[in-house]
C-alpha cells in the first residue's frame, strides 16, 4: 500500500466517521488496488561529460522520439550539477539516480518508491562486471565494444530488474559465451584479405 | 585496457568506429555515415549470399549507428536471418538489433516469434536465454501471445537449469507487466510461490521480482509468499557474511536480495500468524541494531548496501505503522542520518521521515528534530535536500510549532528556486489557514506570501484569504488597516492590489474614522495603482469604486469624475466599459436605499473543502497531502463562518461532493464552478461560486541551459579507467 493508502487505514481506525469520509477511504482503496505498483528501473543511460550518450536501455516501451527527448534533457539536467550534490534528484515524476566514473556518468531512472542506496549499488555492480570482464574498464572500451556492454548488462538485469546478483555467476554466463563463440571461430569461413585488415 | 575488442574482433565494426569518432564534424560524421550505409545496403542486396559473419558484422553496424542517433530503415529482414544461425555470437547480434529496433511488421514479428520458439525449445540453456532475454526487452502483445503459456511451464520445470530459471521468471514478469490478461498464473502459483525457497539465491532474487508484482493484483492467491519472505529473511539477516559467499557484497549478506523480501512484505499487511510476526519484529530489530554497529568496512559500497537494507526496513515499519518501539527507533536513526556527513543520507532521511511524521505513534518523535530541519532548510548546498527539508517541515507542522514553521518557510521562500515557489507557497497558504488560532496571523502571513513570492501566489490561495476575512468578523478590520499599509509601499504587487481592492471596498468603512486612512486617500491609494494593473485587476477595483460610493457618499462625485472619463467608459475592453457605464448610472440614479442594498456587504461563504488542497494534490500527486490534513481542512473550514447558520449542512455538501468522485487525481472531487465576478448580489440570491477548479499549473522544469554540451570538440581522455583502487569513498 502507498503511503497514503496506510495513512487512511490509519486514520479510519481512529474513527473518523463522516460520510464523506468514509466514501473517499473506499474510492481511495479500490482505486489503488486496480495499480500495480511498479518496483523497477525504467531506464539506464551511459553518458560522457560532453553528453554523448554510449549506451542506452530502455525499460519501458517507448518512441524514438520520446527517448530522444528525455535522453536531451536528462543529460542537460544532470550535467548541470556539481560535484558534491547528492546522488538523486526528482526528475518529471520520477527518481534519477546517477553516479560518475572517470569520463562516464551512469544515470538510472527508478521509480518513485524504489530505493535509491540499492540502485547506487547497482550501478556500481554493473561497473564491476565491465572492469572485470575487460580488465580495468575505460569509457573507450565501452564505444568500441558496446554490444558486449549490452550482453553483459542483460545478464545481470532483465527487465529492469536484477536478476544475478553475484558476480562470479554473471561474469561466468558471459565467459560461458565467449568459448561458444571460440568454437565457431575456428569453424568459420575464410574472409577476404580486405574483411581482415577491416576495409570492409 | 582500451579499444581492443575482445572475442572475435569484428575489425571492421572497429575501424569504422574509429573513423567516426575522427570526424571533425557534424557534416564529415554524416558523411562517413551515409557513405557505410550506402555500402551495406549494397551488400544486402547483392548478388551473392552473406556470410554469417559479414552479416553479423553488418547487422552491428547498422545497430551502431542508430545508436548514435541516426534513422536506420533497413537491416531487419537481416537481423531476423542472423537468429536462425548455429552460430552463438550472430544468434546474440541479431537478438540485440530486433530488441533496440523494434519493428512492428508483421511478417517480421512472425519470423522473430519463430527463431524465438526454436530456441526456447532448443534445451540448449544458452540460446534459451538468449529468447527469454528478447522477450523480456521487447515485451510485445505479440510475445506474450505467442509465449506466455510456454514461459511459466520452464519456470518451474525441474529440469530447467538455474540461470534459465532466472531469467524466465523476469520475462514472465515482464509479459504480465504489458500483457496482465494474457499471462494467467493459476495452475502455476503455488510453485511459483515455492520458489521464494529455491538453494539457488539467484533464483529467488528474480522470483521474487516476479512474486511481488502477482501478489498486489492477486494478493489472496499469492499470500502464502509472506511466511516464506519473513523466514528467507531471517536467514539472511542473522548469517555471517562469509555464508552466503558470492551473494555477499562488501560485507553485507545478499542486500538486493533482503531488499526485494523486505518490498514484497510491504504487499501485506502485518502478518496475522504471532510466530511469523515474532520472527519479522526480530528480523527488524536486528536490522536495526546492526546499523548502529562499528561499520566493517570503509568503503562506500559497504554502507550503501547495509543503508539500503535499513531504509527498506524502515519503509515496511512506516507501512506497518503498528510497532510504536520500531516506529520511534525508526524515527531515532533517521534523526541521526540527518547530520551525516553524506549528503546522500540526509537527503534519504529528510524523506523518509516525511511519510513518519503523519504516523500518530512518531509524529512527535518526529518533532523533536525541528531545529536540525530547520538548519538543513538554510544551510544545506544541494536544492533537492532543502527541498525535502522544507517537505518535512510541512509535514511536521502540527499547532505546537506551526508560527516557526510557517515563519521559517516564508524566509526561505525568499531566495528559494523558481521552480518550487508554486508549491512553497500553496503549503504556506495550507498550514497557516490550519493552524491560525488568530486569524490577524494568518491574514499576515497570506499578505507576506503576495508580498515575498507574489507571481506565485494562485488564484486560490488569495480567493481564500478574502473568504476567511469575509467569513470573520473579528479580523475584518485588521485586514483592512493591514492592507493599508500594504498598498502603500512603492512596489506592490498585483495581487496584493487585488485583495486590497476588495478588502477595502467590503470594509474600508472600518478604518475610514482614522484621518490618515479616510474614505479619499484610500480612494486616492487604490486609484494610484489603477493604470499598471492588468485587466481583470481593473474591473475589479471598479467594483470597488462603486462600492466606495455607496460606504462612503462623501467620495461619490469624485469617483464619479473617474467613471465618466472616457478611459473608462470608452475603454477598448468590454467588461471594463460596461462596469463604468453601468456603475456610473447606478451611481446616479439609484437612490440611497437601493445603493445599499444592491451594494451590501459579501454575506459569509459557504463551508466548503480547501480548493489550495485540491491544487497542491493535483501538482504533487497523489502521496503529497496526507488525508489526516484533508481531514482537519475540512473540519476547519467548518469554523470559519462566525455563526455558520449559513453554511451547507456538512453531511449534505459531503454526499454531493461524494456522488462524482473523478477518476483522476483529483481526491476533493471538487466540482468545477463559474470563474470569480464581483457582481453584487442582491439579498437573499445565491452567492456565485467563488472557487474555480484551477487548470494545471505551468510545469516549471526549471533546467540549466548554460550551453553545456559543448561543440563537438574532440573527445578529451576517455582512457581512464573507470574503477580506480581506493576509490570507494564517496565524492
Amino acid at each position: 500500500m502507498t503511503a497514503i493508502t496506510s495513512l487512511l487505514v490509519a486514520n479510519h481506525k481512529r474513527g473518523f466517521g463522516s460520510l464523506w469520509y468514509m466514501v473517499e477511504v473506499r474510492w481511495l482503496i479500490s482505486s489503488h488496488g486496480n495499480t500495480v505498483q511498479l518496483f523497477m528501473m525504467q531506464f539506464m543511460l551511459l553518458f560522457s561529460r560532453q553528453g554523448k550518450l554510449r549506451l542506452q536501455k530502455w525499460y519501458l516501451p517507448l518512441s524514438d522520439k520520446e527517448k530522444k527527448k528525455i535522453t536531451r534533457e536528462l543529460v542537460q539536467t544532470i550535467l548541470a550539477r556539481k560535484p558534491k550534490m547528492c546522488s538523486f534528484l526528482e526528475w518529471r515524476d520520477l527518481k534519477i539516480v546517477y553516479k560518475r566514473y572517470a569520463s562516464l556518468y551512469f544515470c538510472c531512472a527508478i521509480e518513485n518508491q524504489d530505493n535509491e542506496l540499492i540502485t547506487l549499488e547497482i550501478i556500481h555492480r554493473y561497473v564491476e562486471l565491465l572492469d572485470k570482464y575487460f580488465g580495468s574498464v575505460c569509457e573507450l572500451d565501452i564505444i568500441f565494444n558496446f554490444e558486449k556492454a549490452y550482453f553483459i548488462l542483460d545478464e545481470f538485469l532483465l527487465g529492469g530488474e536484477a536478476q544475478e546478483t553475484s558476480k562470479k555467476n554473471v561474469l561466468k554466463a558471459i565467459e560461458q559465451a565467449d568459448l561458444l563463440q571460440e568454437d565457431a571461430k575456428d569453424a568459420e569461413t575464410p574472409r577476404s584479405v580486405l574483411e581482415e585488415i577491416g576495409l570492409t | 585496457m582500451p579499444a581492443v575488442s575482445k572475442g572475435d574482433g569484428m575489425r571492421g565494426l572497429a575501424v569504422f568506429i574509429s573513423d567516426i569518432r575522427n570526424c571533425k564534424s557534424k557534416e564529415a560524421e554524416i558523411k562517413r555515415i551515409n557513405k557505410e550505409l550506402a555500402n551495406i545496403r549494397s551488400k544486402f542486396k547483392g548478388d551473392k549470399a552473406l556470410d554469417g559473419y559479414s552479416k553479423k558484422k553488418y547487422v552491428c553496424k547498422l545497430l551502431f549507428i542508430f545508436l548514435l542517433g541516426h534513422d536506420i530503415d533497413f537491416g531487419h529482414m537481416e537481423a531476423v536471418n542472423l537468429l536462425s544461425s548455429n552460430k552463438y555470437t550472430e544468434k546474440q547480434i541479431g537478438y540485440l538489433f530486433i530488441s533496440v529496433l523494434v519493428n512492428s511488421n508483421s511478417e517480421l514479428i512472425r519470423l522473430i516469434n519463430n527463431a524465438i520458439k526454436n530456441d526456447l525449445s532448443s534445451r540448449n540453456p544458452t540460446f534459451m536465454c538468449l529468447a527469454l532475454h528478447c522477450i523480456a526487452n521487447v515485451g510485445s502483445r505479440e510475445m506474450a501471445e505467442a509465449f506466455a503459456s510456454e514461459i511459466p511451464r520452464i519456470l518451474v520445470a525441474g529440469d530447467t537449469m538455474d540461470s534459465v530459471k532466472q531469467s524466465a521468471a523476469l520475462c514472465l514478469l515482464r509479459l504480465y507487466k504489458t500483457s496482465p490478461d494474457l499471462v494467467l498464473m493459476g495452475e502455476w502459483t503455488s510453485r511459483v510461490v515455492h520458489l521464494l525457497n529455491d538453494q539457488h539465491m539467484g533464483v529467488v532474487t528474480a522470483a521474487i521480482s516476479l512474486i511481488t508484482c502477482l501478489s498486489q493484483k492477486n494478493p489472496d492467491e499469492f499470500k502464502t509468499c509472506v511466511s516464506l519472505a519473513v523466514s528467507r529473511l531471517s536467514r539472511i539477516v542473522s548469517s555471517a557474511s562469509t555464508d552466503l559467499q558470492d551473494y555477499t557484497y562488501y560485507f553485507v549478506p545478499a542486500p538486493w536480495l533482503s531488499c526485494k523480501l523486505l518490498r514484497l512484505l510491504q504487499c501485506y499487511p502485518p502478518p496475522e500468524d504471532g510466530a511469523v510476526k515474532g520472527r519479522l519484529v526480530e528480523c527488524l530489530e536486528t536490522i536495526l541494531n546492526k546499523a548502529q554497529e562499528p561499520p566493517k568496512s570503509k568503503k562506500v559500497q559497504h554502507s550503501n548496501a547495509k543503508n539500503a537494507i535499513l531504509f527498506e526496513a524502515i519503509s515496511l515499519i512506516i507501512h506497518y505503522d503498528s510497532e510504536p518501539n520500531l516506529l520511534v527507533r525508526a524515527c531515532n536513526q533517521l534523526g541521526q542520518f540527518l547530520q551525516h556527513r553524506e549528503t546522500n543520507l540526509r537527503y534519504l532521511a529528510l524523506e523518509s521521515m516525511c511519510t513518519l511524521a503523519s504516523s500518530e505513534f512518531s509524529h512527535e518523535a518526529v518533532k523533536t528534530h525541528i531545529e536540525t530541519v530547520i538548519n538543513a532548510l538554510k544551510t544545506e548546498r544541494d536544492v533537492s535536500v532543502r527541498q525535502r527539508a522544507a517537505d518535512l517541515l510541512y509535514a511536521m507542522c502540527d499547532r505546537s510549532n506551526s508560527k516557526q514553521i510557517v515563519a521559517e518557510m516564508l524566509s526561505y521562500l525568499e531566495t528559494a528556486d523558481y521552480s518550487i515557489r508554486e508549491e512553497m507557497v500553496l503549503k504556506v497558504a495550507i498550514l497557516a489557514e490550519k493552524y491560525a488560532v488568530d486569524y490577524s496571523w494568518y491574514v499576515d502571513t497570506i499578505l507576506n506570501l503576495i508580498r515575498i513570492a507574489g507571481d506565485y501566489v494562485s488564484e486560490e490561495v488569495w480567493y481564500r484569504v478574502i473568504q476567511i476575512v469575509i467569513n470573520r468578523d473579528d479580523v475584518q478590520g485588521y485586514a483592512a488597516k493591514t492592507v493599508f499599509e500594504a498598498l502603500q509601499a512603492p512596489a506592490c504587487h498585483e495581487n496584493m492590489v487585488k485583495v486590497g481592492g476588495y478588502i477595502l471596498g467590503e470594509f474600508g468603512n472600518l478604518i475610514a474614522g482614522d484621518p490618515r486612512s479616510n474614505p479619499l486617500v484610500q480612494f486616492n491609494l487604490l486609484h494610484s495603482k489603477f493604470h499598471l494593473c492588468s485587466v481583470p485587476t481593473r474591473a475589479l477595483l471598479l467594483s470597488a469604486y462603486i462600492k466606495f460610493i455607496n460606504l462612503f457618499p462623501e467620495t461619490k462625485a469624485t469617483i464619479q469624475e473617474v467613471l465618466r472619463c472616457d478611459s473608462q467608459i470608452r475603454n477598448s475592453d468590454v467588461e471594463l466599459q460596461q462596469r463604468a457605464v453601468e456603475y456610473l448610472k447606478l451611481s446616479s440614479i439609484a437612490s440611497t436605499d437601493v445603493l445599499a442594498t444592491v451594494l451590501e456587504e459579501m454575506p459569509p461563504f459557504p463551508e466548503r473543502e480547501s480548493s489550495i488542497l485540491a491544487k497542491l494534490k493535483k501538482k504533487k500527486g497523489p502521496g503529497a497531502v496526507s488525508v489526516a490534513e484533508l481531514e482537519d481542512g475540512k473540519r476547519e473550514s467548518g469554523e470559519l463562518n462566525g455563526g455558520g447558520e449559513r453554511g451547507q449542512d456538512a453531511a449534505a455538501m459531503a454526499a454531493s461532493n461524494a456522488s462524482t468522485p473523478s477518476p483522476s487525481a483529483d481526491l476533493l472531487g471538487i466540482r468545477s464552478s463559474v470563474p470569480v465576478s464581483t457582481t453584487p448580489a442582491s439579498a437573499g440570491s445565491l452567492l456565485v461560486d467563488v472557487f474555480s477548479e484551477a487548470g494545471p499549473a505551468a510545469p516549471s522544469g526549471a533546467v540549466n541551459d548554460d550551453g553545456f554540451l559543448r561543440d563537438l570538440e574532440q573527445p578529451t581522455e576517455t582512457s581512464d579507467p573507470l574503477l580506480v583502487e581506493g576509490s570507494g569513498d564517496s565524492e
